[in-house]
């Protein structure tokens, strides 16, 4: 049961999930979803636990991959490019797919070569070059003011919101074209969370986003366009106002009005 | 007698042999260090590091047993750290889920506790018996041979220990594996790989079935790792088993010294990986 | 930081986001270079590692395959009647590997007979008898020991346990047990003080930090659930390892108890001081005699003749064989506790 997505004609499609099926071994994880990304627009995953929506996100920049057993059956398409072609350069993707994380990860190493480490990786800069970049970096995730003092400290000894910013700001640091976010405040506090909710919505201005979360008003507060999902299958997909308060499906209105999930 | 007053007994009687078996079992072992420390330290003097192994019935010291045994042991991890740590890394990353990780985790296992004294076998035929003759290169490698499991199997775990999310962030960025190791997986979990090289240390610096046909033993200071070489443990072999009372107390006092570097190993070891634990 | 990161002049009133947008995008085929770049170093590495692994494998293999190819000299001139003669004779050249197999074995069995029940004894005390406080530190003891070199067990063992056995102990088993049938034969003849049993008393001391810490980490994986519910329906301690440790972590014990057995079988230093070095098989657990591996050490440097070498490499490759055994056999076992644990 898959709900068409509704067409934007007006808006150009930044990836586009076509028939995609997903396997965990031999169970289906997946079952045929079709879902477009907008350019420039925040697109929310919701659904109960299990429902996939993590799966999901994961397949757009092939972190299953890590992982035996695993495997994607469709297309999706970044740049009209399938991503989910064998030949395809991973590390390339993922250098365009940038990825936070559930928990913060900061690397063992100061703050400045927390950042430092992925703009080094990929471009050779003078050092004031690359210290234009870190702060650059650090500002965009809006972290800047509270941490220019102390970059050479560990980044381990931030507070989980100052962490999870700084996860922000390294993946914002390669300069990505697209950013998934895995339920990033599932672990912080309110403030924290109100905090990267901003800084999600200033993103938007110049990434492609996809947010998975279980938090419904987050998804409402954050996202442009929704995507429902249950036990693999996407249920409904659409401008996050219209499917908040005119939901098309049933499962849908019994989700978002608390019924189940 | 009722049948709670016979259960009580027997665990009585249970818990008081448990008692007793720690306090006996314990007590060998606290015999075994106060002779060693009581005959050992009688024969410590400054001329232990200064002189070389003495002939019969003459004084000396342990000067050239003791640089043996530090150049074989330091060629001896140099060799064995490397591949060692290498092939944990392809267990616990690249081939985390293959059939060959599988193989090399049993294998080396194996290797882990097999006796010493065959791989003094192992590599008295492979090079003393082609070369010809007896060397501190044979020594060397005969140790390195023994450093490998104990590497090997600390680097995977340690590897294994670090967290999903690390690494998956680290992919995240686009790193290829070996850089995501290199940049991430290695320091964090470096503590616990030198915990892991220090024990490998400790193990093969008291090692002697394995050096005993390998670098043999020689009376006298050298440097050519082509020639025999002398070292602690088959000093104190020979000595402690000679009939001459000035090298049974060399033989001791070797003992001490090996049991010290042994013990501060082991211990600065345990101190770090702790230390690794609390971060 | 650098001091001029922090010179550097900003103006506050271009947003963050601005500052983001000033610096340009690297360009898309400097980025598919330098991660081509990455992706060669990571084919490399990761061929490395695999290298590495199959060496690791090729020094097994190399091991059993020299100590094949060093024994074949020996094979060809005593076939299987190796294993079954008792004479070792340097100078007629006639080689068998009875005694030191016999010494081998006999020794390994008293250690085990010793360090078993001590071991098991201590583990339990660890675990549930001993005071909170004193837990660590002499579980902290027990696993240093377990590090200390075999020579100086060794070297104890001949200056120290072996005259004390010598004058006190072995006597009074002599006279005690003179007129048992088979304890006499057991205990018959002039007290050496070196000999076999010196030699399984050595090993048992030797291998017991391993039983204990092995079986202290192996009774550590039952879920305290289990052990709170068994003391809730009124087990005393006793009862509660008896019926319930025990039984859970049975295969996990036996596999530590092999562990501890392939040590005493392969150990070299510790026996060779003590057990005398005689080519003979005696019932008497006073009486001097052998292992494979003290021959080895004894004899090996000093062997003459090709044949003579040659025998002693068989005799390694016996003790490889029975050790990768019982090692491989702990190996399974211990896997097996660790998956139940970790399922």
């Amino acid at each position: 049961m898959t709900a068409m997505p509704v067409v934007e004609a007006t808006i150009p499609t930044k990836v586009s999930v076509r028939d995609l099926d997903f396997y965990y071994g031999s169970s289906k994880a997946l079952k045929s979803i079709s879902l477009p990304l907008y350019t420039h627009k925040v697109t929310a995953f919701i659904g109960p636990s299990g429902c996939g929506k993590s799966t999901l996100l994961r397949i757009l920049n092939r972190m299953y991959d890590l992982y035996p057993k695993q495997r994607a059956e469709g297309e999706v398409l970044l740049d009209g490019e399938n991503i989910l072609d064998p030949h395809i350069d991973l590390n390339l993707l993922r250098s365009r797919v940038g990825m936070v994380f559930q928990k913060p990860t900061p690397f063992p190493m100061s703050i400045y070569d927390n950042i430092a480490f992925g703009i080094r990786l990929y471009e050779k800069l003078s050092r004031s070059e690359l210290d234009g970049r870190v702060e650059a970096a650090l500002r965009g995730a809006a972290l800047w003011d509270e941490v220019r003092d102390k970059l050479n400290s560990s980044g381990l000894g931030l507070s989980g919101g100052q962490q999870q910013r700084l996860c922000i700001a390294r993946t914002v640091a390669i300069q990505p074209e697209v950013i998934l976010f895995d339920e990033p405040c599932s672990a912080l506090d309110p403030i924290s969370t109100a905090k990267i909710e901003e800084l999600i919505d200033e993103m938007s201005e110049r990434y492609t986003i996809a947010i998975v979360t279980h938090n419904m008003q987050q998804a409402a507060r954050v996202s442009d366009f929704t995507a429902f999902m249950y036990l693999g299958d996407l249920v409904e997909f659409g401008e996050t106002n219209n499917l908040f308060t005119a939901p098309q499906n049933k499962k849908t209105q019994d989700y978002i009005t608390g019924r189940f999930g | 007698m009722s049948l709670y007053t016979s259960r009580r007994r027997t665990n009585v009687i249970a818990t008081t042999l448990c008692w007793t078996g720690t306090v006996f079992g314990l007590a060998w072992l606290v015999l075994i260090l106060g002779a060693l420390i009581y005959e050992g330290a009688r024969g410590l003097s400054p001329a232990v590091f200064t002189e070389m192994t003495p002939p019969p019935g003459a004084t000396g010291g342990l000067l050239n047993a003791i640089a043996g045994s530090l150049v074989m042991t330091t060629i001896g991890v140099l060799l064995g750290t490397p591949l060692g740590m290498l092939a944990g890394t392809y267990m616990a990353e690249y081939g985390r889920y293959s059939k060959l990780s599988t193989v090399v985790r049993f294998i080396n296992d194996i290797l882990l506790s097999a006796p010493s004294i065959v791989v003094g076998l192992f590599v008295y035929t492979v090079v003393v018996a082609q070369v010809g003759h007896f060397s501190g290169i044979a020594g060397a490698l005969a140790l390195g041979v023994l450093v490998v499991p104990v590497v090997v199997r600390t680097t995977e775990d340690m590897l294994l220990l670090v967290p999903l999310p690390l690494r998956e962030a680290a992919t995240a960025l686009g790193l290829p594996r070996s850089h995501m190791l290199m940049r991430v997986a290695y320091r964090a979990a470096k503590s616990g790989i030198v915990t892991g090289v220090l024990l490998a240390i400790a193990r093969v610096s008291g090692e002697t079935a394995p050096l005993l046909f390998t670098s043999l033993n020689n009376q006298f200071w050298s440097t050519d790792l082509n020639a025999p070489v002398s070292s602690l443990p088959v000093v104190i072999f020979q000595f402690a088993l000679s009939p001459y009372k000035d090298w049974q107390q060399l033989a001791w006092t070797g003992a001490l010294l090996v049991t010290i570097a042994v013990l501060l190993l082991s211990i600065t070891a345990r101190a770090l990986s702790s230390q690794g634990k609390n971060k | 930081m650098d001091a001029g990161f922090n010179r550097q002049t900003r103006d506050n009133s271009v947003s963050d986001l601005a500052i983001v947008d000033a610096t340009p995008r690297a360009a898309e085929v400097d980025r598919g270079k330098v991660l081509g770049r990455m992706a060669l170093f990571d084919f490399f590495f990761h061929n490395l590692t695999r290298a590495a692994a199959v060496l690791v494998l090729l020094i097994l293999g190399g091991v059993i395959f020299s100590l094949i190819y060093g024994s074949l000299p020996a094979i060809k001139a005593f076939g299987l009647g190796f294993l079954t003669t008792e004479s070792w004779n340097p100078v007629t050249e006639r080689f068998g590997a009875v005694a030191p197999v016999y010494g081998t074995l006999v020794t390994s069995t008293i250690a085990m007979v010793i360090a078993v029940p001590l071991g098991l004894g201590i583990a339990i005390f660890l675990t549930e008898l001993c005071p909170h406080a004193l837990r660590r530190p002499i579980g902290v003891a027990i696993e240093l020991l377990a590090g200390i070199p075999s020579i100086i067990y060794g070297i104890w063992g001949l200056f120290v346990l072996a005259p004390f056995l010598q004058q006190h102990v072995q006597p009074a088993l002599i006279s005690l047990t003179a007129d048992i049938p088979v304890l006499s034969s057991l205990f018959a003849g002039p007290p050496y003080g070196i000999g076999m049993l010196t030699a399984g008393f050595i090993l048992a001391i030797m291998v017991l930090p391993f039983i204990t810490s092995i079986s202290r980490d192996v009774f550590d994986t039952v879920p305290p659930v289990l052990k709170e519910a068994a003391s809730g329906v009124g087990c005393t301690t006793w009862e509660v390892m008896r019926y319930v440790v025990i039984p859970y972590t049975r295969v996990g014990v036996i596999g530590g108890v092999m562990l501890g057995l392939g040590r005493a079988l392969g150990e070299t230093m510790a026996v060779t001081f003590v057990i005398g070095n005689a080519h003979k098989v005696s019932s008497s657990l006073l009486a001097p005699g052998t292992t494979i591996s003290a021959t080895i050490a004894n004899e090996f440097t000093e062997a003459v003749g090709d044949l003579y070498t040659s025998a002693l490499i068989e005799l390694g490759l016996i003790l490889f064989v029975i050790t990768f055994f019982v090692l491989a056999a702990a190996r399974f076992m211990l896997m097996r506790i660790e998956q139940k644990s970790g399922a």
